[in-house]
């Protein structure tokens, strides 16, 4: 791998992490959004 | 660099490599994996956007339109598993068909016929969407609506990809169905029962998928014939197809008018469906009573192929302003 591939490896892992956590809140954030509604319901 | 994959990642110089046989639809073409991790961007594409910005709107408009009313919270968790649904089903339809993709000018840069995501990982990623769709509509929503979710991913992904779209011309006739799906569980999200109402609302869709579809086919025919999908430009002819747009179109304008003779929907929503179905049948009209010639640009084809996103658009946006009038 050449310098310029491990460092287009290393932004796209980068990126893809970062879009994960961020589903990852989004859903955590949901999934207790949607338990405050049941619950008050 | 490793080997060239086949769709369902077996090694193709392997014994147990797939080999390609009679059908087009199961034919194995080997697939260069990614060498870089594939790109978020790429996984967001394969989920096929525009397809969802339509699927989500109607599922929207159903829940709108539907008496009713539904906390905001979980309005917006309706639509998201219906978007995650439809993601999923399009990321499996697309890992299904990568190897027909590939032999599609309109397909070949979709990211894995591309090489851009591994089919494996798109496989993954597509039955992961669909799980938690379904799992959150019917822990969050209703069983009902989950139910139907599920059914719609499996119609699409199996009974239309699979099954349907490499035996039969009349495969977007009936895989229309799948398509039609949001709007039906965007009302029974509010409601909790299936009535009249958003059966029409399926109909229309139903209704509205083979024009559609067959107006795009006349003008990318050639890509059809070249994967051995049996599109009905392909085994009917182009003078038949034709023909059944104009009937379909016909059948549409009535179809639309249903909802305000059952007593569904108001005047304003009849007004805006007998003006969008009426305009629709006339773009129909020139593309049914002519052929083309040669290097002809199929403009009427196109025309109507465009319309015929518009005219969704703006019905379904008539039905919610008619109700929120009427209420």
């Amino acid at each position: 791998m050449t310098p310029d591939e491990e460092a287009e490896f290393k932004a796209r892992r980068k990126s893809r992490n970062l879009v994960f956590a961020l589903i990852l809140f989004g859903f955590v954030a949901l999934i207790y959004a949607i338990t405050v509604v049941r619950v008050t319901d | 660099m490793p080997a060239p994959l086949s769709r369902n990642g077996n090694d193709v110089n392997s014994n147990t490599a797939t080999t390609a046989t009679a059908k087009p639809a199961t034919k194995t073409i080997a697939l260069t994996p990614a060498a870089m991790p594939a790109h978020w961007r790429d996984f967001y594409a394969l989920t096929k956007p525009g397809v969802i910005r339509l699927v989500v709107f109607t599922g929207l408009c159903g829940l709108l339109a539907a008496p009713g009313a539904i906390h905001p919270v979980i309005g917006f968790t309706a639509i998201l598993s219906i978007a995650m649904a439809a993601g999923g089903a399009a990321v499996l339809n697309q890992w299904w068909e990568a190897d027909l993709d590939k032999l599609m000018k309109r397909t070949v840069r979709r990211p894995i016929p591309a090489g851009r995501i591994r089919p494996d990982d798109a496989r993954d990623f597509g039955m992961m969407l669909c799980g938690f769709s379904v799992l959150i509509m019917g822990l969050a929503v209703g069983y009902l609506a989950a139910a139907i979710l599920a059914f719609s991913i499996v119609y699409y992904a199996v009974i239309y990809t699979i099954w349907l779209k490499p035996r039969t011309p009349q495969n977007i006739v009936i895989g229309g169905g799948a398509g039609a799906f949001p709007p039906l569980i965007g009302w029974i999200a509010v409601t909790g029962e299936i009535t009249m109402m958003p059966v029409l609302l399926f109909a229309i869709i139903f209704m509205w998928t083979p024009p559609h579809f067959w107006a795009l086919a006349l003008f990318v025919k050639p890509d059809y014939a070249a994967a051995g999908i049996p599109m009905m430009p392909n085994v009917a002819g182009e003078k038949s197809t034709r023909y059944q747009i104009l009937a379909y179109s016909v059948v549409l304008f009535l179809t639309t008018l249903a909802p305000v003779a059952i007593g569904g929907a108001g005047m304003i929503y009849g007004f805006a469906a007998a003006l969008l179905s009426g305009v629709f049948v006339l773009l129909s009209i020139p593309v049914a009573l002519r052929l083309p010639t040669q290097d002809d640009v199929l403009k009427p084809e196109k025309r109507l192929f465009a319309f015929s996103i518009v005219y969704l658009f703006a019905l379904f946006a008539a039905l919610v302003v008619d109700r929120m009038v009427l209420a």
